[in-house]
């Protein structure tokens, strides 16, 4: 992939963008063939915002006259793919080599660039293949036909007797050809038809098949730039040291020793962090050390992993706000003769992105530039221009790869402090996070408290279903608009869309909000409903007496497409084998069932628990009903990645506190899994017409369940508290 | 002033004895190849060759490469092995985020040059020292494996 130069960032932010601005976006592209289309059109959004119905120009395709062909990248590249599936839907209509595409960082602008599902400009949510699926192939259709409009009229031939082909416009029954650089000026002036025909799919020549990734070259070779990478003239770095508590203020700090470290340049108090701006990282880290801070803690410095626990159990005593209510719940459950409930908890989680938190910013009179890799550029420049009292307009947002999002660059609070700490310099300042201060004031994976119950019949079948969740709603925080009636809707996710044919079906929820920031993880409201579905229709399984495999089939009578699955996961598993224990220790097998993002998975997992009760994941099979897919092997690669981040939570992950502080700091107790850990990932596609599912989180959040699930074929012992490994050895 | 041999070419900088190689890299030389994890020798993500051995250069100052020579991933595409790496990272898709790899191929390479044919427990004691977030341990296996002119079947 061929990242552009940096060029100018257009000054109408929050306008329309229109055609001269994108010229001076891409100046330097010179004259060609520009095209504009809308990613919103009359989608409607699936948070209620946007999605209006007039056509707004709104990304960009440019084809220069020497047919190079580039696309405003309204998404971010976080290692999901995007940077190659969304060349790919564009360069299927357009007929051009996929390696020929460029790409450009869009600039900030929800109008513009927001995403068909979303309703503004967020790489979050699995949407970016699910909203660009059909717009994209529109804009390269589009592009193809005012092409070969062009070439008929100069050839004066019917339309309908030319096609194109690998960038050139072919007149089949004489076989002249003539290149895309050369029909660009004249298409531009040509407006753009309104009604597009796109392929049918069996004649796709690029969607479906293994491209190689774009941004592999540039990410070996060290030249890939991330956003802690930002080379800017005269600038300075800094490291910063947040209130150990949440909430806490600054009282005071004594630099007199700080002032002697060779590199130090000065110190920027906050309202609650100081930080060391010096000649370089080395120099801004010794002489944070060096600092004498006093702090005053707040309200906050007394809870702990245990006071937490209690404060949330004691919330979930209360009556929530129904999710969902089909037939009577409550009522037959309070009546059944037999019944099974059970309370599951997960922990809080820290993202842990192998890109530690940045962000450089210039603040001047006139303007501010920021440099950073985030999934929210528009919020980003939102808060920007709140801080310096700059237009919206004003604040330039240059946006870069990100290394590891995960929910985490969803946030702004780390732009926000650098911006209050550049504000107070008349020079560029790098803001880099130590790996510590990123794991102890990230935004946290909040933890849940659920209680579950059943009814259950004569055949050991759920009658009733009741679940009733408690946890911080990070929707109320993030996007007030979208929480209906008391409901979260991503703290539900997962817990309302049963694939199982239960009659009776009760979902509410007690919004808990802890005294700690929390955030959107990895899988979001999937990972935790899915985890707490699954393990609860596991329960219900062995309390029949049933295979867990069997028993689930049985129950998605309704849900054909999550019973072919399940289907199929069961053979390639070769399921009804049971799995060899090894010498020391015991085995078992533990199955999963997700539905959500659009996708259908199933995991079966393989575990072995050694007589020290360490857990080894060895094999995860795992079949994925995504619909359509763009890279089949982005979405395989997806899959691996999600489903190791998932066991790597669900094994080891837990963020505590005491004294109102994180205790885990960097990689030696906040464990990560490393290749000698990891398992055998078997990635299965079934082939499907279906609209594109979400890829990029799924794969984590249906494994949680089944390794939980494995543990208890495996022992006997039903985890209902993440994390695992701590729930096997402590009693 | 000290002075670093990177890359074959000569930097003298003005920091302090103790100053890591990392920092050193980053911010005075302005290689940002070379990436910064987690300070502590954890995650490998920082590791470049000092004299053609893997090192972690968040935690080895530039004292310690005085003399010595410096080789990082914007380097390392010039030895044949070196290259031969990069291709199969890319020939395997190993690639997601990306911030890891400058890491995970310098150990790799390192790896290689001891010892042509690893073995799966090879690769494993070498490279369990980098960590990646985004998984693509299987990945990494097989492109070792490729690079190695072993079969390095992909997964089903």
């Amino acid at each position: 992939m061929h990242m552009l130069p940096e060029t100018q960032t257009p000054d109408t932010a929050r306008g329309d963008v229109s055609r001269r601005d994108f010229l001076k976006l891409s100046s330097g592209l010179g004259i060609g063939l520009l095209l504009e289309f809308s990613l919103l059109g009359t989608a409607c959004s699936k948070l209620g915002i946007g999605g209006k119905q007039e056509f707004t120009p709104n990304a960009f395709i440019h084809i220069d006259q020497d047919g190079v062909v580039t696309i405003v990248a309204h998404k971010v590249e976080m290692g999901q793919g995007t940077y190659t599936s969304m060349p790919m839907l564009i360069a299927e209509e357009l007929e051009v080599d996929v390696s020929k595409v460029k790409l450009q960082h869009a600039p900030p602008d929800d109008k513009a660039y927001g995403d068909a599902l979303l309703g503004a400009q967020i790489t979050g949510g699995s949407t970016s293949v699910r909203g660009a699926w059909k717009p994209l192939r529109e804009a390269g259709a589009r592009a193809r036909m005012m092409l070969i409009q062009v070439a008929a009229d100069e050839w004066k031939v019917r339309p309908e007797t030319c096609y194109a082909e690998n960038g050139e416009v072919v007149h089949q029954p004489t076989g002249r050809r003539v290149p895309y650089g050369d029909l660009v000026e004249k298409a531009s002036r040509l407006p753009a038809p309104t009604a597009v025909t796109l392929k049918d799919p069996k004649d796709f020549k690029i969607i479906g098949k293994p491209v190689h990734r774009l941004d592999s070259p540039s990410k070996v070779n060290g030249t890939a730039e991330f956003g802690i990478d930002v080379k800017v003239p005269d600038m300075k770095i800094a490291t910063v040291s947040a209130s150990p508590v949440f909430g806490g203020k600054l009282v005071s700090v004594d630099d007199s020793d700080a002032k002697k470290i060779q590199g130090f340049q000065q110190v920027i108090k906050l309202d609650n962090a100081v930080a060391v701006i010096a000649d370089h990282m080395w120099a801004a880290k010794q002489s944070l050390a060096a600092l004498k801070i006093t702090w005053d803690d707040g309200e906050h410095a007394s809870f702990s992993s245990a006071s937490l626990r209690e404060d949330i159990a004691k919330a979930s005593e209360a009556k929530g706000a129904v999710a969902k209510n089909t037939g009577n719940a409550p009522g037959v459950i309070a009546s059944a003769d037999k019944k099974l409930e059970a309370v599951y908890e997960l922990p809080f989680l820290a993202h842990a992105t192998m890109e530690p938190i940045n962000c450089t910013v210039h603040v001047q009179d006139d303007g501010c530039d920021i440099w950073v890799g985030t999934q929210v550029p528009v919020v980003a420049q939102m808060v920007a221009a709140q801080l310096t009292g700059l237009a919206q307009d004003k604040v330039r947002i240059h946006n870069h790869l990100l290394g590891g999002g995960f929910g985490r660059r969803l946030e702004v609070d780390s732009v926000a402090q650098a911006v209050s700490i550049a504000k107070q310099v008349n020079f560029p300042v790098k803001v880099v996070w130590t790996r510590e201060e990123d794991i102890q004031h990230d935004m946290y994976r909040p933890y849940y408290y659920d209680r579950i119950s059943a009814a259950i019949d004569e055949q050991g079948n759920p009658q009733a279903w009741q679940h009733h969740i408690t946890g911080s709603s990070i929707m109320a925080r993030f996007f007030p608009a979208a929480v209906k009636d008391g409901v979260d809707p991503d703290a539900v996710e997962g817990a309302t869309d049963l694939q199982y044919a239960v009659p009776n079906v009760y979902v509410d929820y007690v919004r808990h909000e802890p005294p700690l920031p929390t955030a959107f993880w990895r899988g979001v409201g999937p990972t935790h409903n899915i985890f707490v579905v699954e393990s609860f229709i596991d329960e219900l399984a062995a309390n029949a007496g049933k295979d867990p495999v069997a028993y689930r089939l049985a129950l998605l009578k309704n849900a054909p497409r999550a019973k072919a699955v399940l289907e199929l996961a069961a053979e390639k598993a070769n399921w009804s084998t049971p799995v060899a224990a090894p010498a020391k220790g015991k085995a078992g097998k533990g199955v999963s069932v997700l539905f959500a993002f659009g996708s259908y998975i199933v995991q079966v997992v393989e575990v072995e628990v050694d007589p020290d009760q360490q857990v080894r994941v060895k094999k995860v099979v795992c079949v994925v009903d995504c619909g359509y897919t763009v890279n089949p092997d982005t979405v395989r690669a997806q899959m691996e990645g999600g489903i190791m981040f998932g066991i790597t939570g669900a094994l080891w992950g837990e963020i505590n506190f005491e004294q109102g502080r994180v205790q885990e700091s960097n990689f030696h107790n906040y464990r990560m899994m490393r290749m000698n850990e990891a398992p055998v990932v078997e990635v299965h596609l079934v082939p499907s017409q279906e609209n594109p599912g979400g890829i990029g989180e799924p794969g984590t959040s249906a494994v949680m369940p089944a390794v939980a699930n494995a543990v208890f074929a495996a022992t006997g012992k039903r985890v209902r508290k993440l994390p695992i490994a701590k729930a096997l050895t402590t009693t | 002033m000290i002075t670093l041999n990177v890359n074959g070419d000569q930097h003298d900088l003005d920091v302090t004895d103790d100053t890591p190689i990392l920092w050193a890299l980053r911010d005075v030389v302005g290689l940002t190849g070379t990436k910064f994890g987690c300070g502590m020798s954890l995650c490998g993500a920082c590791t470049v060759h000092l004299d053609g051995k893997p090192i972690r250069s968040c935690v080895t100052p530039v004292s310690a490469a005085n003399g010595k020579e410096i080789t990082t991933i914007e380097g390392i595409g010039a030895s044949e092995l070196g290259k031969r790496v990069q291709d199969a990272w890319i020939e395997q898709e190993v690639v997601q985020c990306g911030y890891c790899q400058s890491g995970q191929i310098m150990s790799a390479v390192a790896l290689l040059k001891e010892n042509a044919t690893p073995s799966d427990q090879d690769i494993d004691n070498a490279m369990s020292g980098n960590i990646c977030r985004c998984a693509t341990y299987a990945r990494i296996r097989s492109a070792i494996k490729l690079a190695a002119g072993q079969p390095a079947a992909k997964e089903a």
